[in-house]
């Protein structure tokens, strides 16, 4: 059971969509496993063949437990999978926003009876609702436990976190003000040029400047790890996301240094819809190496976040707006965002962290480069 | 197109960015951002939902325009045969 970020301390076997003797590769997925933020798509990291399957669906089990072995591409072939019984007979994946999943939970809903109507085939509050009808003029109701339960997990996997975090990471916090007037004169010009699905929101050329950023302060890119900075020469940019009816969820997007700006918006559009549909992969709650938070649309000035362990940065945009701003002796009407960074003083030192937030700034006066 | 067919264009593009919405409970003249919780990634993909519906191109300048029902219902009534 692989680790899906700090909060994450147990999860649940949903499905697994290979069986002992299958070949499998870098990437592919191979099984479902629901957690506190919805259920996760896992990953092999390796090539090779199933041996065996080690945790039976319906079955919880700790981060760190072995779910299979798979031995090397060139291993002998393993025997054949033993039957499974009709008890073991996987269910059907389920999507649904955490809106629907809680209605369900409140009205005892099994949301693995239902047709999903949104997104993907996502069940929404709508089909609950609906279901709950039905169901409340033939049944009594259920004890709402599931849903508030999950919510709860949900609270109390992010309390831990966040909690970790304050007690072991040694925070320091700097602010910039960055004006943003290039930025968005060309990316209005782009939008223009643009066919309505390829158009860029100012947040894609934010995470591509921090993500540049990082190449010239590399200590803020990486994980705090048995007391020492292992630090990444991949930039994977976790994103916070927030899922509709309460609470965060931060997958990452692989590699986004070296993406352009349209395949990294089609990336975070993608991501987005995943994350609120609950259907994630591993590798994007695991891999990223420095989080981005954005508050700025609710009007947020500016934040300061909390680290999300073990990673030792994370960089805060808040909304841009029109202010006073002096240059060369005259005030001047200015489109200003202010970005902060909340970084771990054991990997890197307030210096380090100003030169990253100007870099960011200096490469966001040239959009078109980004 | 009637008015009709565009109240239900724009319901079915509401709900299929936030499918918890309740379209009974939209308020035509307060912003979607606010009454709806809606960011910018949802609130792009609340207009390509209309553009993919209805077959109109909106310009990004427009973009203000859709920001309430009553507001969108006015502008597509307008640039949709």
């Amino acid at each position: 059971m692989p680790s899906l970020g700090a909060d994450m301390e147990a999860g649940t076997l949903v499905k697994w969509l290979k069986k002992a003797g299958d070949t499998v590769k870098h990437g592919d997925i191979i099984a479902v496993v629901d957690t506190d933020k919805g259920a996760i798509e896992i990953e092999v990291f390796e090539d090779g063949v199933i041996d065996k399957l080690q945790v039976d669906v319906g079955q919880k089990v700790p981060v760190g437990t072995v779910l299979a072995v798979i031995g090397g591409a060139s291993s002998p072939a393993v025997p054949s999978p033993p039957p499974v019984s009709a008890a073991r007979e996987q269910p059907a994946r389920t999507l649904a926003s955490p809106a629907a999943r809680k209605l369900a939970a409140d009205r005892g809903v099994d949301l693995a009876l239902l047709r999903g109507t949104g997104p993907q085939g996502a069940i929404t509050h709508e089909d609950v609702e609906r279901a709950a009808g039905a169901t409340a003029q033939t049944t009594a109701t259920a004890p709402a436990r599931q849903g508030v339960d999950r919510a709860t997990a949900m609270r109390t996997a992010v309390a831990a976190a966040m909690a970790k975090s304050k007690r072991e990471i040694p925070h320091y916090y700097l602010s910039s003000t960055i004006d943003m007037g290039a930025a968005l004169a060309w990316l209005n010009t782009e939008n223009e040029k643009r066919a309505m699905p390829e158009r860029l929101l100012p947040v894609v050329l934010l995470i591509k400047a921090v993500a540049v950023a990082l190449h010239e302060v590399p200590e803020l890119n990486g994980f705090w790890t048995n007391g020492a900075l292992q630090q990444s020469s991949a930039m994977h940019v976790g994103c916070a996301i927030s899922l509709r009816g309460g609470g965060l969820i931060a997958p990452g997007i692989h590699d986004a240094d070296r993406k352009d700006l349209t395949t990294l918006m089609r990336d975070l559009r993608d991501l987005t819809a995943r994350a609120r549909t609950g259907s994630l992969r591993s590798s994007e709650l695991a891999d990223s190496t420095i989080t981005i938070t954005n508050l700025g649309e609710r009007g947020v000035d500016s934040t300061f976040g909390i680290i999300y362990p073990p990673q030792v940065a994370l960089v805060a945009f808040g909304r841009i707006a029109e202010r006073p701003w002096v240059t060369s002796g005259k005030i001047e009407v200015r489109s200003l965002l202010t970005a902060t960074l909340s970084a771990d003083h054991r990997a890197s030192d307030g210096h380090r962290g100003g030169l990253f937030l100007d870099a960011i700034s200096r490469l966001l006066q040239t959009p078109e480069t980004l | 197109m009637t008015a009709d067919d565009i109240k239900k264009a724009i319901v079915a593009a509401l709900t299929s960015v936030a499918p918890e919405i309740d379209p009974a409970s939209i308020r035509p003249g307060v912003n979607f951002r606010d009454q709806l919780d809606l960011d910018s990634m949802d609130f792009l993909n609340f207009v390509l939902a209309l553009h993919d519906r209805l077959g109109v191109d909106i310009p990004e300048r427009d973009y203000p325009q859709l920001s309430t029902f009553d507001g969108a219902l006015a502008y597509l009534t307008r640039v949709a045969k």
